[in-house]
């Protein structure tokens, strides 16, 4: 159930101990025994406050993750192409509705959230500030985005908060398929003719980067992580998470035919690991400050597709008056 | 804020119920927003159901459920917990007894 975000107090007989130590030492229990907190169960402000925060950043990341390869759908090079790239691009406007009814089961309303990602007050990932210059980019974002957000997501399946986590659960099926069918388009690309296989490097050596971003700043400077990791709403580090990725993107940038752009980039034998090279924080922190090559593009062209819309919302709620239903 | 305009709270919440195939039961797969049912039926079939994971959908006003409270310790749940005699493992049949 998902309208009522706030808690009843406990109508049984008055416990010994304070009310509110009382609450927050369930919640605690909930939390310490990997059992779920869902909506209408007491819970920390700041618990709550920071899924606000998580999962309206993570809804926002998957509609304005639709601009990117939306970009590409009229000039797919097949009929095969372009029903797969709108299969998927539907898939992430799938996602992001998903997102948001779990949002507002902690008492906030979509219009709200919506509100806030037009004013630039609630941030979506940085990955989607960096251009699609070619259709090679639709296999790097398949590949290695989506790649880095499943890496992200499936521990997210188990998340404390019990409609975040089955939320992903359905994200991560349909997150399979968006993978695997960037990898296929670069290992056809990669196969074809030198010029496209040059495309496909391309796109790689630019995106590359900017995916080990999407886990976050080195531990030492990530401000909400240990929080996060306490209340078990996060599971892995961001470093754990993007060496995870690292070891798994390695063998299947081989099996690609492509290099990694990375020259520190080898195996640690005695981590059973890969090494990389440093990342261009700075890079991360300029985009974030909506210094990316197109975060002024995205966030106006989400505000206009969103007033653009306001008369066919207006006019299915005339409707729905006029035929005397839907006022629930 | 510009002048006011009808989102989604505007448009009540449905709650999602699935049925998979024949013979299962509608489940809930979640909920969403829409101006009337028809609509809530439309969105429901492009949202939860892109993958033939439905053979017929309900929609239900948000509104018109009724929850007990989730408080799992709530006494509205006492009755039950204290009767193992209402499952079959609760009952001691002798080795080598079948079809029990």
């Amino acid at each position: 159930m998902t309208t009522t975000a706030q808690p009843a107090a406990s109508a049984g007989p008055a416990t010994p101990e304070d009310p509110a130590e009382a609450l927050q030492a369930a919640f605690d229990a909930a939390v310490a025994t990997d059992s779920r907190i869902e909506p209408r169960d007491w819970m920390p402000d700041a618990y709550r406050s920071t899924l606000v925060r998580q999962m309206a950043q993570h809804a926002h990341s998957e509609i304005i993750g639709m601009q990117p390869e939306a970009n590409w759908i009229t000039r797919a090079p097949s009929l095969r192409r372009k029903a797969i790239l709108m299969a998927k691009v539907q898939d992430e406007a799938g996602h992001g509705l998903y997102l948001y009814s779990a949002t507002e089961t902690l008492g906030v309303s979509r219009d709200d959230l919506l509100d806030k990602l037009h004013a630039g007050r609630q941030r979506y990932s940085s990955i989607f500030n960096y251009p699609t210059l070619t259709w090679a980019d639709v296999g790097a974002i398949g590949w290695l985005v989506d790649g880095a957000a499943i890496t992200n997501q499936v521990p997210l399946c188990r998340c404390s908060y019990g409609p975040y986590a089955s939320a992903m659960v359905r994200i991560c099926k349909e997150e399979s398929f968006h993978q695997r069918q960037g990898y296929e388009l670069l290992l056809a690309l990669s196969r074809g003719t030198p010029a496209q296989h040059a495309m496909a490097q391309d796109a790689v050596n630019r995106w590359w980067w900017p995916s080990l971003m999407m886990f976050g700043p080195p531990d030492d400077e990530s401000s909400h992580s240990a929080q996060s990791m306490a209340w078990k709403i996060k599971r892995h580090s961001n470093d754990e998470l993007r060496r995870r990725f690292v070891d798994i993107c390695v063998p299947q940038a081989e099996a690609l035919g492509l290099t990694l752009p990375d020259p520190d980039l080898r195996w640690n034998e005695s981590r059973g690991s890969y090494d990389h090279g440093p990342v261009d924080w700075t890079e991360f922190q300029e985009v974030l400050r909506g210094n990316g090559p197109c975060n002024e593009q995205r966030l106006t062209r989400r505000r206009t597709a969103h007033e653009n819309g306001a008369w066919v919302r207006e006019a299915a709620v005339a409707y729905a008056a006029k035929h005397g239903e839907g006022r629930a | 804020m510009s002048e006011p305009t009808a989102g989604s709270e505007a448009w009540p919440l449905w709650e999602v119920f699935v049925r998979g195939r024949r013979g299962l039961s509608h489940t809930h797969a979640g909920s969403l927003h829409a101006p009337d049912a028809h609509m809530a039926l439309r969105n429901a079939r492009d949202l939860y159901t892109r993958r033939a994971e439905g053979v017929s959908i309900w929609v239900v006003p948000s509104a018109a459920v009724t929850a007990s409270s989730p408080d799992e310790k709530d006494p509205f749940f006492d009755p039950a917990a204290d009767k193992p005699y209402r499952h079959p493992t609760f009952y001691e049949i002798p080795e080598g007894v079948k079809h029990l």
